[in-house]
């Protein structure tokens, strides 16, 4: 039993939370004292939230906000140089008929398309700075996650190689599941030690807990509280891969925590949802859900980010009908 | 400009035809009183909303009569099954016409239009369907086989749920197949004539609702009325004992629903996040104007300080302001009167030594309001955790055993409702069975069914209204009719035959 004795490094400001090292042990007991969340409850409040009426100004302005915050992702198998090229394309003029149409945060593809998406963006890649549109990786044996430790380094160390600026990987679900938090929680710090770069900076590591597969909230708020511990950046619900993916009562369950482990460091932590989302009217309800729970200061691409596909383009057609007067149709957008 | 400004959304008043002027309504019709007619206002603005009859003792014996002629000649002689269409068709229309109710609701009590659309005008419809389906099912309503109805009702309701707190009167004195004259709070007229309307479009026989408007005297003619078998009063604890007094050594029955100074209870393993929701809607929902509502918070010493300051965070995001706005979440306090009440219960409560917090919240020029405040530092002792202030004021008080929190919860002259939030289902149920209240909610708060009973201990009233136990205030057992007609030799299956024919007749 050597392995529940092992010390693990955490963020450092989490130290303070655990009375000694950290151990699984430890971590077990800290998850575990967690209070519970009552699943009633959640719900309903996330449902109050999403009756706010977003009108007129506030509509338009949350539109715009809404387009960039997204990481405009294509995840297939069929993905290929081409198709990473015409989004990336979309990515730097999402609306061809409206250059005042903001770009999106990211695009996010697999690991082996970075190069492509690198090279496609350009003078409008970030490289590292805020300005620019981001490139994220998925990394980790993307999306069951099942593959050695080894793996899932090189995996995301390549991915770094090739440029990319953040890493979305994704938890062992059934290291989670059987209780072994300690794995986990090393594999968060090991990979984030993936992240870095020759020059000692870090790619942004957002954590996919796949809340589809976790099942209760209870356990949605563990692994949010273990992998903000391990030292993750974002935290985000889905790979898209699974159902139910993003909805909007875990998201404010994960907003929940971002606003306590705020409040104990001071540190900000981003949240991702992602998969499902496809609406303007939707992706609002998430917004008035971020402003009300966390703060408008996370309305920003650092600290929070929409996953999706679709989504971008209903969003341009509520934006056209917002400054034309009426609603014209699925050819007036382009389809990537 | 900040996200959170969110750009007006108001409720439009288009859907709306209002006259003037209304008159009472009796017999089915519309006809003038003969009181000196007063105005309803908007509490948000003060404005004048139209002009409404006040109904003096000759209006409501005249309504008294009316009902008494439709429940003879008509409603007692309907079966179950032709009743409970009519309140079938009533629910219907609540539902077709629930938008213009909502924001007439809205209008005249002050409330927010989210709840006036998403609980009160649902729970209505809701409540009239429920008890349609018990019209033809009294058998089973626990007054045993073949019961019978009362008569002639008369339902005074209040101010804070003009529109629900009538749904809760007539749906079950109409299902058990009694008549009603219904006299609405003086502040709050407008949604029971529009549901007047209602019935007209429903084509319910004439006089088998009455709506009588006026203040305290039209109230007063119904309840001292000789016609009037039945009293049903939801209000102030004040006014209830007067009517009890009033009724006394009459046969008229009685429900009394009175005011309430409910513990919410949060021990320190709750599940936190919805035990502050749970707390801003037991306290904060309609503005506190909620007889069953929160308003003495009891927490674990334990938790206290993070408690207060999460409520207080959560209490700044709350949004004050125009009721037809579909954000707002804090609407106007429903009268000059209640306001004046509210601000010296609150004064009191800061001169008795305890500490007050407002949410800083830019309060309208016009009309009536109070910003969300809470009270830490409060012993039981004092006023304000002890009257009932009927408005969003918060009192906190701590406890550090169950053993305590319960005999602090049950230290008060009322028992109206409680809640209890833990995460441990053994402590909530070990818990509610000690607390002195009629309705306990375990993590969540001021829910309502029409399928539950709701109704209180000591102070806060007799009686219970929803669901089965909601018929028996309306129904008396076919055994006050055996008495009378069977001759003491017939054996019960004879005696039971002869009522049944007798109610035949």
């Amino acid at each position: 039993m050597t392995e529940t004795q092992k010390v693990l490094v955490p963020r450092p400001t989490a130290l303070e939370f655990f009375d000694g090292p950290v151990t699984d042990a430890s971590l077990r007991r800290y998850l575990e004292g967690i209070p519970g969340v009552d699943a009633v409850g959640l719900e309903q409040r996330a449902a109050g939230l999403g009756t706010r009426s977003i009108k007129t100004t506030s509509k338009k302005r949350a539109l715009d906000t809404i387009i960039s915050l997204i990481d405009l992702t294509t995840l297939e198998g069929a993905d290929t140089p081409g198709k990473v090229r015409s989004l990336v394309a979309k990515a730097i003029t999402p609306d061809a008929s409206d250059q005042s149409t903001p770009r999106v945060a990211a695009v996010c593809v697999y690991g082996d398309m970075v190069p492509y998406a690198v090279e496609a963006l350009g003078v409008h890649h970030a490289r590292g700075t805020d300005s620019g549109i981001q490139v994220a990786a998925v990394a980790t044996a993307f999306p069951s996650g099942r593959a050695s430790l080894a793996v899932k380094l090189s995996d995301t160390a390549d991915a770094v190689d090739a440029g990319a600026d953040e890493i979305d990987m994704v938890i062992d679900r059934g290291a989670f599941l059987s209780g072994r938090y300690g794995q986990v929680f090393d594999e968060i710090v090991a990979v984030k030690e993936a992240c870095r770069r020759s020059d000692g900076s870090y790619a942004h590591l957002k954590v996919i807990l796949e809340t589809g597969e976790l099942n209760t909230y209870d356990n949605i708020r563990r692994a949010s509280w273990l992998a903000i511990v391990a030292g993750g950046d974002f935290i985000k619900t889905s790979t898209g891969k699974v159902a139910p993916a993003a909805t909007l009562p875990v998201t404010l369950l994960m907003l929940e925590v971002v606003r306590d482990w705020h409040r104990l460091t001071g540190e900000k932590i981003g949240v991702k949802p992602a998969g499902g989302i496809r609406t303007s009217k939707d992706a609002i309800k998430y917004l008035v859900t971020v402003a009300e729970t966390v703060g408008e200061d996370w309305l920003q691409p650092d600290l929070f980010r929409f996953g999706a596909s679709s989504l971008l383009n209903d969003v341009l057609l509520q934006r056209q009908k917002m400054t034309t007067g009426h609603y014209s149709g699925a050819d007036y957008v382009t389809i990537d | 400009m900040s996200f959170l400004d969110y750009a007006p959304a108001p409720e439009s008043t288009a859907i709306l035809t209002l006259r003037s002027d209304y008159g009472l309504f009796i017999d089915g019709e519309f006809v003038d009183g003969h009181g000196t007619p007063f105005s309803t206002i908007s509490p948000a603005t003060e404005k004048t909303i139209a002009t409404i009859a006040s109904a003096n003792d000759e209006d409501v014996d005249r309504a008294v009569a009316a009902a008494r002629r439709a429940y003879d000649k008509t409603w007692s002689r309907m079966s179950g099954s032709d009743r409970g269409k009519y309140l079938f068709r009533i629910a219907r229309l609540v539902q077709e016409r629930a938008r213009e109710l909502a924001v007439a609701e809205s209008l005249d009590n002050g409330k927010p239009i989210k709840e006036s659309r998403d609980v009160d005008v649902p729970l209505v419809a809701a409540w009239f369907f429920y008890y349609a389906g018990w019209a033809d099912k009294l058998d089973y309503a626990g007054a045993g086989a073949n019961p019978a109805a009362l008569g002639v009702a008369g339902q005074i309701i209040p101010w804070n749920f003009p529109l629900l707190m009538l749904a809760w009167k007539i749906a079950p004195a109409l299902a058990a197949g009694n008549t009603v004259v219904l006299k609405p709070a003086e502040t709050t007229p407008l949604t029971a004539l529009l549901f007047a309307e209602i019935l007209q479009q429903a084509d319910l026989p004439a006089g088998v609702v009455n709506i009588v408007t006026g203040a305290g005297a039209t109230g007063s003619a119904l309840v001292n009325h000789p016609g009037v078998d039945k009293i049903a009063f939801t209000g102030s604890t004040n006014v209830g004992r007067g009517i009890a007094k009033a009724i006394a050594g009459t046969d008229k029955r009685v429900t009394l629903e009175l005011g309430g100074k409910a513990a919410n209870i949060v021990f320190d393993d709750a599940p936190i996040d919805q035990a502050i929701e749970g707390i801003v809607n037991g306290i904060f929902f309609n503005q506190g104007h909620v007889c069953c509502a929160g308003s003495r918070l009891l927490v674990q010493e334990s938790i206290h300080d993070e408690v207060v300051d999460r409520l207080k965070e959560r209490l700044s995001t709350l949004r004050l302001g125009d009721p037809l706005d579909k954000n707002t979440d804090i609407g106007a306090v429903n009268s000059a009167a209640q306001l004046e009440r509210i601000k010296t219960l609150s004064d009191i409560g800061e001169s008795e030594g305890a500490d007050r917090w407002s949410a800083d919240c830019v309060l309208p020029s016009e009309g009536f309001w109070f910003p969300p405040t809470i009270f830490t530092n409060v012993s039981t002792s004092h006023r304000i955790a002890r009257d009932e202030v009927f408005g969003p004021v918060l009192s906190v008080l701590t406890f550090r055993t169950p053993a305590e929190a319960i005999a602090k919860a049950n230290n008060t002259p009322y028992g109206l409702s409680a809640g209890i939030w833990s995460d441990k289902g053994s402590r909530i149920l070990a818990v509610a069975d000690k607390l002195r209240a009629g309705v306990i909610w375990a993590n969540t708060f001021n829910r309502f069914d029409p399928a539950s009973p709701f109704g209180g201990y000591k102070e806060s009233g007799y009686g219970r209204e929803g669901g089965r136990h909601g018929l028996a205030g309306y129904l008396k057992p076919a055994g006050s009719l055996r008495s009378v007609t069977a001759s003491p030799a017939a054996d019960a299956t004879d005696s039971a035959i002869t009522t049944t024919k007798e109610a035949a007749k």
